[in-house]
């Protein structure tokens, strides 16, 4: 062992102390994110009931007639009073029935997934490209902030923070294929994963849109937090203990800069999710997002329920994931509790 | 086919019959081909009684199943499942001979007892088609044998044929058809997923003349800029319906495409609330149907396209006739009218604004327009999903923007509890007349006589006719130009080799 890693020990304290604060933290983060759950659920349960307008109406045309209209009221459920659609909302909730859609009829747990066959690969797609963008990327533009590339990464980094997501993805599209025909404009073959090749390629330009855009801003993060590691004093100690700035950097100054960084990038990772929603629209992928603006437009009630309830889950999730990978990686966070870092 | 102007409809209709004759390219092209469609309108099921939308039409009509008798493109009724058909000397019954060696794609043959549960499906207590009222006289099914229907109505109804043309027939051993289909047209159902495509293949057990293509693909786009994207990059070989003009200029002029303007049904009107002061007064409305310049308002939306309307009554409805004369621009005696009608100084109303286009757009030209004639519009910008319960059902409304885009839907305003609340004795009399008239001509007569009324009375402003704008690539053709009731015949689409 290297001077350098006792350090690192005192700083983690003592090993044993390790396991248990963390299984009493998740135990309790889950509590809260059931908890949330429940919050969300009730106020998507209101917040769409305020909307003006009916779900039956998506069901009926002009020259629909009153009886009709009555019937399809009836049919939907729109006719009962508010607390007993509350309470069959929140006792199918309970039971995880999402229901089936007043338009389509279709179930909304299987719509779901299917939908969730195209946001989930481009949302994680999106994420790691992203990733593998701007980490070196970021390093660089820390390490290196006096050359000029560096300042350059900085700014062109600065300016992709500036530009909106469909902007990138309607300018790729006319460079990649209208221009250049490489690549297909949008949609997603009806046969979907099933036919790789052509599943495949309708990604590309979407994860790419997303990759761009999100790397700008998590490019900065990276930068920052590289740059305050670079003035920190525990890498001056590491070298002065021997260390080449390379070791250095990777053996003490990754671990402490990716603590600030792992939080932010629950949340980016969060957002690239529900940015997938814009992302769908401008290249017409079936995702989620092109599901729930649908659904909204029809105020067909089971299908927004499901889908913002699904959405909550998984950003509640991707958040706890983040607090649980932070406290791995630091040790110091770990005795904390429950609260936000 | 090049760009046609909308000047020259008729040579556009002429030509694509031409396109349609199955003879035209015999020897040219791939007869397995797969035709890929794009559209805006996804189905949300695939039954048209149940809120599916208008995208049912596009895919299913003619296609996937057929009906008694067929809208066709050009705006006639034509038989279909029915081989013949006799009306009792009273007009109360009729009598209809189905057409030998149907089958259903389940294999199940035709018989007379699927059309009386297929009309059943529509005049049903649970039904949501927009369909049932124009059904209403109908009495009793009965089904002598298994060829023969006989339908007795309550009162006479000439349109029963037309209104026949919108009831699919389906198996009566289909229960839910939501998401699968049993019907007896020319494409069976391949494979459907939400939100993306529909897949139709040639069905080989068709009764009649075989599709010229082997399979047709309906790829659904959310966003007009990515459906026209997709044509470029060869994505898809023809566009239904051109949304926005704008997107025209790549695809003129290019001989890689085909532009087509056909006849549309789709009439942009302000309507206004017919009960209330000041619309309840005829002067208020010619005023303001005069204050308009429909012409201009037509250019800045869609360019060169679409076509002026003095009324609810489009081109290809037997009983139009031209009465853009009848108010047309003027503003000084717009604001004659408005002084005539105790309004020197004009008034203020509210326009209810569906929230898509090009309702925002027009809303704030008529906005310019009244307020040169002394008349203040405050624009309200509401959903669809909100129009329906505000305006549709509540009929809580001054004004609204609307397009309507059913054919031969002048009998509205022979409704006064329809949510404009027109309320004509003599238009209500000569529309229901109409429907129990003798003869088409005598039918024709009398909606011709309701439609000068109604321009007469400046029942609604109608603003303009949408134009219907087809694109295709070059090498596609046989496609229909107008779809009417947002109709898209398939089957006699070739793609050249």
């Amino acid at each position: 062992m290297s001077g350098p890693y006792q350090w690192a020990r005192i700083v983690s304290g003592p090993q044993n102390r390790k396991t248990r604060p963390i299984l009493a933290y998740t135990l309790r983060r889950l509590v809260i994110l059931l908890f949330s759950l429940l919050v969300a659920a009730v106020v998507l349960f209101i917040l769409l009931r305020l909307l003006p307008g009916d779900p039956a109406n998506a069901l009926l045309g002009v020259g629909a007639t009153e009886a009709q209209i009555a019937s399809a009221r009836a049919q939907v459920g729109s006719d009962q009073p508010l607390y007993v659609q509350f309470i069959s909302f929140i006792s199918n909730l309970a039971r995880f029935d999402l229901g089936t859609s007043f338009v389509s009829r279709a179930s909304v747990v299987e719509e779901i997934g299917n939908r969730l066959s195209v946001t989930l690969p481009l949302t994680i797609l999106g994420f790691v490209a992203a990733l593998i963008i701007a980490v070196p990327l970021g390093i660089i533009a820390a390490v290196r902030s006096t050359k000029w590339y560096g300042a350059a990464i900085s700014v062109i980094s600065q300016l992709g923070i500036a530009i909106p997501v469909f902007w990138v993805g309607i300018l790729l599209v006319s460079l990649f294929a209208i221009n250049l025909r490489l690549l297909p404009s949008g949609g997603f073959p009806l046969k979907g994963w099933a036919n790789l090749g052509e599943a495949s390629t309708a990604m590309i330009l979407p994860v790419l849109t997303i990759s761009l855009v999100m790397s700008a801003s998590m490019l900065r993060y990276v930068r920052a937090a590289t740059l305050e590691v670079l003035g920190s004093d525990y890498l001056r100690t590491a070298r002065a203990l021997g260390s080449s700035f390379p070791e250095a950097l990777i053996r003490h100054g990754l671990r402490n800069g990716a603590v600030p960084v792992i939080s932010i990038l629950g949340i980016e990772l969060a957002s690239t999710f529900l940015g997938a929603v814009v992302i769908e629209r401008v290249f017409s992928l079936p995702g989620l997002g092109s599901m729930l603006l649908l659904a909204i437009q029809q105020r067909d009630y089971p299908n927004v329920q499901g889908v913002l309830f699904i959405s909550t889950l998984l950003v509640l999730l991707i958040g706890f994931a983040a607090d649980l990978t932070q406290r791995i990686v630091d040790p110091r966070l770990r005795d904390r509790g429950a609260g936000t870092p | 086919m090049s760009l046609i102007s909308r000047r020259n409809l008729l040579v556009a209709t002429l030509l694509a019959s031409a396109a349609f004759s199955p003879l035209a390219f015999a020897q040219d092209y791939d007869a397995d081909a797969t035709i890929r469609i794009g559209s805006l309108y996804e189905p949300q099921n695939l039954d048209n009684t149940a809120g599916a939308g208008q995208g049912i039409n596009e895919a299913f009509n003619g296609n996937v199943y057929e009906a008694l008798f067929q809208l066709t493109d050009a705006g006639t009724v034509e038989p279909k499942l029915s081989a013949d058909y006799k009306v009792s000397e009273d007009g109360l019954t009729y009598t209809f001979t189905l057409k030998d060696g149907v089958t259903f794609h389940s294999g199940e043959p035709l018989t007379a007892a699927d059309v009386k549960y297929s009309i059943e499906r529509v005049t049903a207590e649970t039904s949501k088609s927009s369909r049932k009222k124009s059904l209403s006289t109908i009495t009793s099914i009965e089904t002598p044998d298994d060829k023969t229907v006989v339908i007795t109505l309550s009162a006479r109804s000439i349109s029963l044929p037309y209104n026949l043309s919108y009831v699919w027939i389906v198996n009566d051993k289909a229960a839910d058809i939501t998401a699968t289909e049993d019907g007896t047209g020319p494409y069976k159902l391949e494979e459907w997923r939400r939100g993306s495509a529909l897949s139709l293949a040639r069905f080989d057990g068709y009764w009649g003349d075989k599709p010229t293509n082997g399979e047709v693909v309906y790829q659904y786009f959310t966003d007009a800029t990515a459906l026209n994207n997709a044509l470029l990059t060869n994505a898809v070989d023809v566009i239904t319906s051109v949304q926005s003009p704008d997107s025209l200029a790549q695809f003129t002029g290019n001989s890689a495409y085909t532009v087509t303007e056909g006849a549309s049904t789709t009439k942009e009107i302000l309507a206004y609330n017919d009960r209330v002061a000041p619309f309840d007064n005829v002067k208020v409305r010619k005023a303001l149907a005069r204050a308009v310049d429909k012409a201009k308002l037509l250019n800045s939306i869609w360019g060169d396209y679409g076509t002026l309307i003095g009324s609810f009554v489009p081109p290809t409805d037997p009983w139009y006739v031209d009465l853009t004369g009848v108010d047309a621009y003027n503003p000084d005696s717009a604001k004659e009218l408005l002084t005539e009608a105790g309004y020197p100084d004009g008034f203020e109303f509210t326009i209810d604004t569906p929230d898509y286009d090009p309702h925002p757009l027009v809303a704030q030209f008529l906005q310019s327009e009244f307020a040169k004639v002394g008349v203040k519009a405050n624009i309200n910008i509401i959903t669809a999903n909100e129009w329906y319960t505000k305006v549709y059902q509540e009929k809580n409304f001054q004004a609204t923007l609307q397009e309507h885009v059913n054919h031969r839907d002048i009998v509205f305003y022979g409704n006064p509890d329809f949510y404009w609340g027109y309320n004509n004795p003599e238009v209500v009399k000569l529309i229901a007349g109409a429907e129990s008239a003798g003869s088409v001509d005598e039918q024709t007569a009398k909606l011709t006589e309701a439609n000068k009324i109604i321009a007469e009375d400046a029942a609604s402003n109608w603003l303009y006719l949408y134009p219907q704008i087809v694109v295709s690539a070059s090498n596609v053709t046989g496609y229909p130009v107008n779809g009417l009731n947002s109709q898209f015949f398939a089957y006699g689409i070739q793609k050249a080799k």
